[in-house]
């Protein structure tokens, strides 16, 4: 059987089976094409994908304190937090041991922001340790140590840095979702209604998404509709309206939303002028969520009139023509013919203006206030403002997680390698 | 628009206007906004109203001092450097990255083709405040935040995804027939690139060189974290401005980027009318 099967098989000039030689050219093919990939993955892994993933790893790392208290959280391993009794005083004397050596390294103040993120009152209990515990020489540290501060007393203090004494903490996420861990039990609570800022926060961001996006829908509609409809001539003039603003700086279209809204601003004046309003009542049209939402409807308008222009194109005028001189009503054959065929452009225009709302921060941060800002600005606040890291890239990877979903909703419905561009 | 069908009843006329004027009054809301800034910005007041002389037109309520001050003020022209500076070196190596991978790509025998696309485009869709909290986390451990190479790299990465994209898209509709031709007319590989893929997919690569330029032109979440004073850019000036003391001169220079808005919509237009040429389509 294997005999035969050796003479059957062809043979290239050289002498090499052709089953091996095209395996060959296939891989060589196969190599070719990904070379000429490699700079770019390469490129784009090392400038975008790594310091994504380095900021999930903020995330959930919370190696400060066990790296600046190696032997206290060692120490504590032995310690049952919710036995209702005090360490021993193996880990006092490592902890004054230790912010002996943190004072000196000028760590301690480290520890006691990381541990301020968990409960308010370490940051300055760790600064006050560091000036008093050079005093603290014999022992029992236990004592002296309680003696420098009260705090040092509590079971509390010491559960809490013995939860946070793992390198990866769920602290974050706990926070960012408004959850917190009760030290004193170890389970995980939600925050009352007032203290809670972020699941608020997502919901409004979210509502004023789609709202944004309900608008640019029922904005676009009817202009997409009226541009697929006339000459080409007249709709590539007309399409210039959409595109000039869309290819226009994100930062002079904003600008410009500010002169137009503001109290002082062009609208106000007008509506004045047209006697339609007082001087005392202008109206307060920005640094609100109206602000947010008349900017960014007016920014991601483009966003929705492209896609669903390039689906109305396509669907054949004959469809509603037949309709109508079937005996259906104009209204109803738009409704019930041309309606449902312009769905794809929907769905496409629709999650792309959500994907692009979700995440904005410019546009929010200027026009938006306090009632108009979205996440993106939580996040940004605490990376340049609070420089609490870890919360804010747990934020981002939640909305990051958000839009990924979205994205692949999108994927389905328009596919990425149909995404045009202009 | 006037010469209706004879047959349509009155509602439907009625309608016909009706929809007409809601398009008209849609068209108006795109573009007026950036219409209002272009008499703003030659104000004479440092607000961003408009003044009675403004109104009657009258010459005294109308200077050119904000734009005086926008050439010669040391923030703004150091913007307008910066800003040409980075965009031109990111627009370089996502040009270059870009359409050496798109040619890659293309090629039927291309591995995994669709998780790459989508890794390499994914720049596009995490949102900026994430891309830039995680460049700006990254780039301080790696000693490149607050230097113009790291906005330079970052903005090149924002960009990519458009090259590869548009010059993807003219590959797409590349007819493979013409390099069997070149070839069974004796050309070499080199030949065959230089000469006949190369001039097909030109238009493509510069529509996606001035994606590429425009993103990082108009970026400013990532300038802002990756960035600092040193490598402001235009829209970073503007930001900054419209935070702190608001003057007219972001109007001036909001019109000014106008204007090379519409320079750079008439080229993409232009060359998207040599691929059609190219192509052998008429326009539709």
């Amino acid at each position: 059987m294997e005999k035969i099967q050796e003479k059957i098989s062809l043979v290239t000039a050289d002498g090499t089976p052709l089953k091996i030689s095209l395996a060959r050219a296939q891989r060589r093919g196969k190599m070719v094409a990904f070379m000429m990939v490699f700079p770019l993955l390469f490129f784009v892994a090392i400038a975008f994908i790594v310091p994504i993933a380095d900021m999930l790893l903020f995330s959930i790392d919370n190696s400060i304190v066990k790296n600046i208290l190696p032997k206290t959280t060692e120490a504590l391993k032995d310690w049952s937090e919710y036995s209702g009794e005090l360490p021993d005083e193996v880990v006092f004397a490592a902890m004054v041991e230790e912010i002996k050596s943190a004072k000196a390294a000028k760590q301690h103040t480290k520890v006691g922001g990381r541990l301020n993120y968990e409960s308010s009152g370490f940051s300055s209990l760790f600064r006050k340790a560091g000036r008093k515990v050079k005093k603290i020489k014999n022992p029992p540290f236990k004592e002296a140590l309680i003696e420098s501060d009260k705090l040092w007393g509590e079971i509390y203090t010491w559960q809490v840095i013995k939860q946070n004494s793992s390198d990866y903490t769920d602290g974050y996420y706990l926070a960012a979702l408004d959850f917190k861990r009760k030290f004193e039990s170890g389970k995980i609570e939600s925050l009352p209604e007032k203290d809670s800022i972020y699941l608020k926060l997502f919901f409004r961001t979210i509502v004023i998404s789609f709202v944004i996006v309900f608008l640019t829908l029922v904005i676009g509609f009817p202009l997409s509709y009226m541009l697929s409809t006339v000459s080409t001539r007249t709709s590539n003039i007309l399409i210039i309206f959409v595109l000039l603003p869309f290819w226009t700086s994100l930062l002079v279209r904003t600008t410009s939303w500010i002169a137009l809204l503001q109290q002082e601003g062009v609208i106000n004046d007008f509506l004045i002028f047209i006697g339609f309003i007082t001087e005392d009542g202008r109206l307060a049209m920005i640094h609100n969520a109206t602000g947010t939402v008349i900017a960014m409807t007016h920014i991601l308008l483009p966003f929705m009139i492209l896609p669903l222009f390039s689906v109305m194109k396509t669907i054949p005028k004959s469809y509603v023509r037949a309709a109508i001189s079937l005996g259906a009503h104009p209204w109803k054959a738009f409704w019930k013919i041309y309606f449902p065929n312009t769905a794809p452009g929907i769905g496409a225009g629709s999650i792309l203006v959500f994907i692009l709302a979700i995440g904005y921060y410019i546009t929010p941060a200027l026009v938006g206030g306090v009632s108009g800002t979205f996440i993106s600005n939580r996040i940004a606040y605490h990376i340049s403002n609070s420089l609490n890291w870890g919360l804010g890239s747990a934020i981002g990877v939640i909305l990051l997680g958000i839009v990924l979903l979205f994205f692949v909703f999108y994927d389905r419905i328009v596919g990425i390698n149909n995404m045009k561009l202009g | 628009m006037s010469n209706l069908p004879p047959y349509l009843s009155v509602p439907e006329r009625i309608w016909h206007y009706v929809f007409w004027m809601i398009c008209i009054a849609v068209l108006f809301f795109l573009i007026f906004p950036l219409l209002v800034i272009i008499p703003l910005s030659f104000n004479e007041v440092p607000y961003f109203t408009f003044t009675k002389k403004m109104l009657s037109f009258d010459p005294e309520g109308y200077s050119l001092k904000w734009y005086n001050e926008f050439f010669t003020s040391l923030n703004w022209q150091g913007a307008v450097r910066n800003s040409v500076f980075i965009a031109f070196f990111a627009t370089i190596i996502a040009t270059f990255l870009g359409t050496l991978a798109s040619l890659g790509l293309s090629r039927p025998q291309m591995p995994y083709r669709t998780l790459i696309t989508s890794l390499l485009i994914s720049p596009m869709i995490v949102p900026l405040i994430i891309s830039a909290a995680g460049m700006f986390f990254f780039y301080s451990r790696i000693g490149l935040q607050g230097t113009h190479l790291g906005v330079i790299l970052a903005h090149a990465v924002l960009g990519t995804p458009f090259v590869v994209i548009t010059v993807t898209a003219t590959l797409t509709g590349f007819d493979n027939d013409l390099i069997r031709a070149s070839q069974s007319l004796g050309a070499t590989s080199t030949t065959t690139f230089f000469k006949v893929i190369v001039p097909l997919i030109t238009p493509g690569v510069i529509s996606g060189a001035l994606f590429a330029f425009v993103t990082s032109f108009d970026e400013v979440v990532v300038v802002l974290f990756v960035g600092s004073y040193r490598q402001r850019t235009i829209p970073w000036q503007m930001f900054s401005g419209l935070r702190e003391q608001i003057s007219p001169t972001i109007l001036s220079a909001a019109t000014l980027l106008i204007l090379i808005t519409i320079a750079l919509l008439t080229t993409l237009e232009l060359l998207r009318r040599r691929t059609e040429r190219l192509r052998g389509v008429t326009p539709s």
